[in-house]
């Protein structure tokens, strides 16, 4: 890497033919000297072809012509000009982990010499932390540059890469401005500084940046420490918002109904099949709005779930209030039969349900922590269904109804409200919930017949936990779960966490077998 | 909750099965399935199309059917048909057993091809031995199992786990000092995490600087193990070894892009994903990445030609899910070697009588996809296999990056097992 970019001329004439024909021919050494030999002429023609081969579009004829192919079309590497057909013989240059590092390196090399002075800025700031392997290309910059803002740039990088300047004061400032760092590798970095050697010295002979340099250190531990624990906090969250989305449904239908619905993972699955086939309509007939298919598909996940509810309690379950072991037997029976519908139709392999491009990726903070998209829409997504039922139950006719046949189902009978429509309207809400969950459901996991059972066991330790009849009580337990469960597995991994969790609703049950919060008035008694 | 479901339903149906079957046989009609065993040669197909292996395991039904038709065309084997008896044992291990055996006892096929998890593998492998059945198991595996009853068409550690690391700590492979080795929780990832772990430990890297994680089957919250692949990451160059089988690497690797670790940062090698399991998956973040195997679909020769072409013309035929998108990969080259090697050691032995076509499979040999001659080895059951390791590229398929000169010989025993230097083979 020394070698790399020993020699800056800044000024070159045509490209490297030898180093070109490496590129197409060489063994992975050849390549890597090869790009070196381009970064170090230092023509920005060359350019194209490294971003090319980081690209996978440079290709090469045996007889040793490059060409840049695109779906644009093809030109020749060497003299740019377009051509009009691929030559038959054509193949893609292959290139493995190790030439895309020394390609990486070669594009900020670029960068790093440009004739532009905020680029050289830009490029020298996003090397301050960077990998000491860089070092060489930062020192080779320095000879050169004239623009002071850069330089001081590019010393605090040299500094920060090599904690080896000749002067103290230089080495004291560079690990001070890496104790503003967040960085798991800083860390490791400057914990070399205070190694001792065999002769019982210390890597850094200083005592004033020893000193400094163990500050640093513990700056930047606590700042992780804090993305750790905020990582913690962040995962647990959304690990219970999926457990909330998963069980408000079931917060509903056997909280405030009192109904044993084993079907209700099943509801799930049909949600997430449901977004399945919105995404391949949208596929067939919106290509373009592809990217939009997740938010027609969540009424459409919460339709179609509802129907399947009302249809199930009017035909099956309406029959057997009151008789919870009947209840639970059919419907065990009615998720199987489901499940085996789900499958004779869409196939029993998992289909593919792909995230929008919206929700790939993540966005950085606290120094080290990525928080995902996609886990950030769907604790909002929760967010909002969790006030959508909140007002569904408190400021609108039916909810008004809901409770009113949770308390008193006789009394609210004579007072003239339609209980068996209001059963049905009320499991219809919890199922189109369920669905909703699928929905989001699909966009972390495999959507598969079985996905259901998977979280069947999962939501009715929230209801259970969180107390039997309370929505808010369902809210408490999902997060504190999941929470708890994120705090756990770091340190006795999936399995034992997840033991560990059931082991603690057992004894929490055994004290408090009405849950979290407990049910209050009359519907207790009844 | 879930196990005590299936095997409720598992329970169920072979009840129902054994009473159908006794109700048959009272009946008398043995008499025609006698004839119809003299017209065509019944094979068995063991995978599983349902549940969390499904993803892997239906396309090696799929070319097993497409292998036994491409022999059919050519006249069956000893002058008869072969007849493929298909069987969904659901990813649920114990019904492996119980469906093996209404293969061998039932249908009385000459031969099953079958299985991908050793824990299924496991499973059947009393039931083949007590029946004198024979198994052609197509998947790499753990090893440290050698059976009179089995051939083993996938890799040994020695053909596909130990040079892929050994590919990871060479200048080539990124000089990785520090090792995740992260899989499912069965025997295959633990044994082979095991035999790792020493060989890691032989060449001299410490205790500290490996670090072994499990999760369950279908573990889909990857969020708290990228993390801490990326803290683990941060003393040194590390690669992630996994092992994870089934559906759970979609989320796996979409947690891995999520998160942005790069495979110029941190690779991440696979010893269960290829091809198809890719397919569900948008490869551009995880440009990079590898997987070892002893076949990928990208090798250019005549022999591999003709099988992707044979493939993707079945695929369209039999109008599969998937159409153009459906891949060919390492354990269905494996799978379409061995029925053909079967095939092969029947003819030799004028016979599929179990005992006879054992004592011929010996030595036969196969052109493969791979480009290579495959051997079965005269002594171990195993075949001799080339190693390749590839890296994926934006498509889905992978770049090989390294492969070996010449096929290797399995070692079943691996001798990073302490004990392994005592055992014999066959």
């Amino acid at each position: 890497m020394a070698v790399l970019f020993a020699v800056w001329l800044g000024n070159a004439h045509a490209l490297d033919t030898t180093a070109l024909q490496n590129l197409a021919t060489g063994d992975n050494d050849a390549r890597i000297a090869a790009i070196e030999a381009l970064v170090v002429a230092g023509d920005v023609a060359a350019l194209p072809v490294i971003q090319a081969l980081q690209d996978g579009a440079l290709q090469a004829t045996p007889a040793g012509q490059l060409l840049i192919v695109t779906e644009a079309g093809a030109t020749d590497a060497v003299t740019n000009q377009p051509l009009a057909n691929i030559p038959k013989d054509a193949a893609r240059i292959t290139i493995n982990n190790r030439v895309r590092r020394a390609l990486d390196a070669a594009l900020v090399a670029f960068k790093l010499f440009s004739p532009d002075s905020t680029k050289r800025l830009e490029a020298a700031q996003q090397l301050s932390e960077g990998d000491p392997i860089l070092l060489p290309l930062v020192q080779k910059a320095l000879t050169s540059e004239k623009d002071p803002a850069v330089r001081a740039a590019l010393e605090l990088a040299q500094s920060g890469m090599a904690l080896q300047s000749d002067d103290s004061k230089q080495r004291l400032a560079a690990v001070q401005s890496l104790a503003n760092s967040a960085q798991e590798a800083t860390k490791t970095r400057l914990l070399k500084l205070l190694e001792k050697d065999g002769a019982g010295q210390f890597a850094e002979p200083d005592a004033n940046v020893r000193a400094a340099a163990a500050k640093a250190i513990a700056a930047i531990e606590q700042r992780l420490k804090i993305a750790e624990y905020a990582g913690h906090v962040f995962t647990g969250i959304s690990l219970g918002s999926i457990l909330l989305l998963a069980a408000l449904g079931l917060a509903i239908v056997y909280g405030l109904m009192g109904v044993i619905n084993m079907a209700h993972g099943e509801l799930l699955m049909i949600g997430a099949y449901a977004t399945y086939v919105v995404q391949n309509l949208f596929k067939t007939h919106l290509p373009q709005y592809l990217d939009l298919y997740l938010i027609a598909a969540v009424p459409v996940a919460f339709g179609v779930a509802a129907l399947v509810g009302m249809a199930l309690e009017r035909g099956v379950i309406r029959h057997l209030y009151g008789r919870p072991l009947e209840t639970l037997l059919a419907t065990w029976g009615i998720s199987l039969i489901l499940i085996q519908l789900m499958r004779t139709v869409f196939g029993a392999q998992n289909v593919e349900v792909a995230n929008p491009s919206w929700m790939t990726g993540g966005v950085t903070v606290l120094g080290s922590l990525v928080l995902p998209y996609n886990r950030i829409v769907i604790i909002v997504f929760a967010m909002l269904v969790l006030c959508l039922v909140w007002l569904a139950f408190t400021r609108t006719r039916l909810g008004l109804h809901m409770r009113a046949v949770t308390q008193n189902r006789a009394m609210a009978d004579c007072m003239g409200i339609p209980t068996g429509r209001t059963d049905m309207l009320a499991f219809g809400l919890g199922a189109g919930v369920a669905g909703l969950g699928g929905c989001a459901l699909s966009q972390i996991g495999n959507v598969g017949p079985e996905l259901g059972q998977g979280y069947i066991v999962d939501s009715f330790m929230v209801v259970v936990l969180g107390g039997v009849g309370q929505i808010a009580g369902t809210v408490y337990a999902a997060l504190g779960l999941g929470v708890m469960n994120k705090f756990l597995e770091p340190y006795w991994g999936a399995v034992l966490a997840k033991i560990m969790l059931l082991v603690f609703i057992i004894l929490f049950i055994q004290k408090r077998p009405q849950g979290l919060f407990a049910a209050k008035g009359r519907a207790v008694e009844g | 909750m879930k196990s005590s479901c299936l095997l409720g339903i598992a329970v169920g149906s072979h009840l129902t099965r054994s009473i159908f079957t006794t109700a048959v046989v009272a009946a008398g009609i043995t008499f025609a399935t006698a004839t119809q065993a003299a017209d065509t040669i019944k094979v068995g197909i063991l995978h599983s199309l349902s549940g969390t292996m499904a993803i892997s395991e239906t396309s090696l039904k799929d070319v097993a059917l497409m292998t036994i038709e491409e022999i059919n065309a050519k006249g069956g084997v000893l002058g008869k048909k072969l007849e493929a008896v298909v069987v969904d044992p659901a990813s649920n291990w114990p019904l492996f057993a119980e469906k093996s055996r209404e293969l061998l006892q039932k249908e009385k096929v000459a031969v099953v091809f079958g299985c991908w998890t050793s824990v299924s593998r496991k499973s059947v492998l009393p039931v083949f031995e007590e029946l004198n059945g024979l198994l052609f198991y197509p998947v790499q595996y753990e090893g440290e199992e050698l059976s009179q009853n089995v051939f083993y068409t996938g890799a040994a550690p020695n053909q596909q786990a130990i040079p892929a690391v050994e590919y990871l700590m060479s200048k080539d492979g990124g000089g990785a000092k520090r090792f995740f080795l992260l899989g499912t929780d069965y025997v295959y990832p633990r044994t082979t995490n095991k035999i790792l772990r020493a060989f890691l430990k032989s060449k001299g890297v410490k205790e500290g600087d490996i670090k072994e994680i499990y999760t369950p089957f279908g573990h889909s919250d990857y969020q708290t193990i990228v993390a801490d692949v990326k803290k683990f990451a941060a003393g040194g160059k590390t690669a992630v070894i996994s092992t994870i089988n089934g559906d759970s690497n979609v989320p796996f690797y979409k947690e891995l892009s999520n998160q942005g670790v790069k495979a110029t940062d941190i690779p991440v090698v696979a010893f269960s994903v290829g091809e198809e399991e890719l397919r569900g998956i948008d490869a551009k973040p995880l440009v990079g990445h590898l997987a070892a195997w002893n076949y990928f679909m990208s090798l250019k020769n005549p022999e591999n030609d003709k099988f992707i072409k044979t493939w993707k013309d079945y695929v369209k035929k039999q109008k599969l899910p998937g159409g153009d998108k459906r891949v060919t990969n390492d354990p269905m080259e494996a799978t379409y070697v061995g029925i053909h090697m079967w095939a092969q050691a029947a003819e030799k032995a004028k016979s599929t009588d179990v005992n006879k076509v054992r004592i011929a499979m010996a030595g036969q040999t196969v052109k493969a996809p791979s480009g290579y001659e495959l051997k079965m080895d005269e002594k171990n059951h195993h075949l001799w296999k080339p190693v390749m390791i590839g890296e994926i590229r934006p498509d889905g398929q992978f770049d090989i990056v390294w492969e070996t000169k010449k096929t290797l010989r399995a070692q079943p025993w691996s001798p990073f097992i302490p004990g392994n230097e005592k055992k014999k083979d066959m």
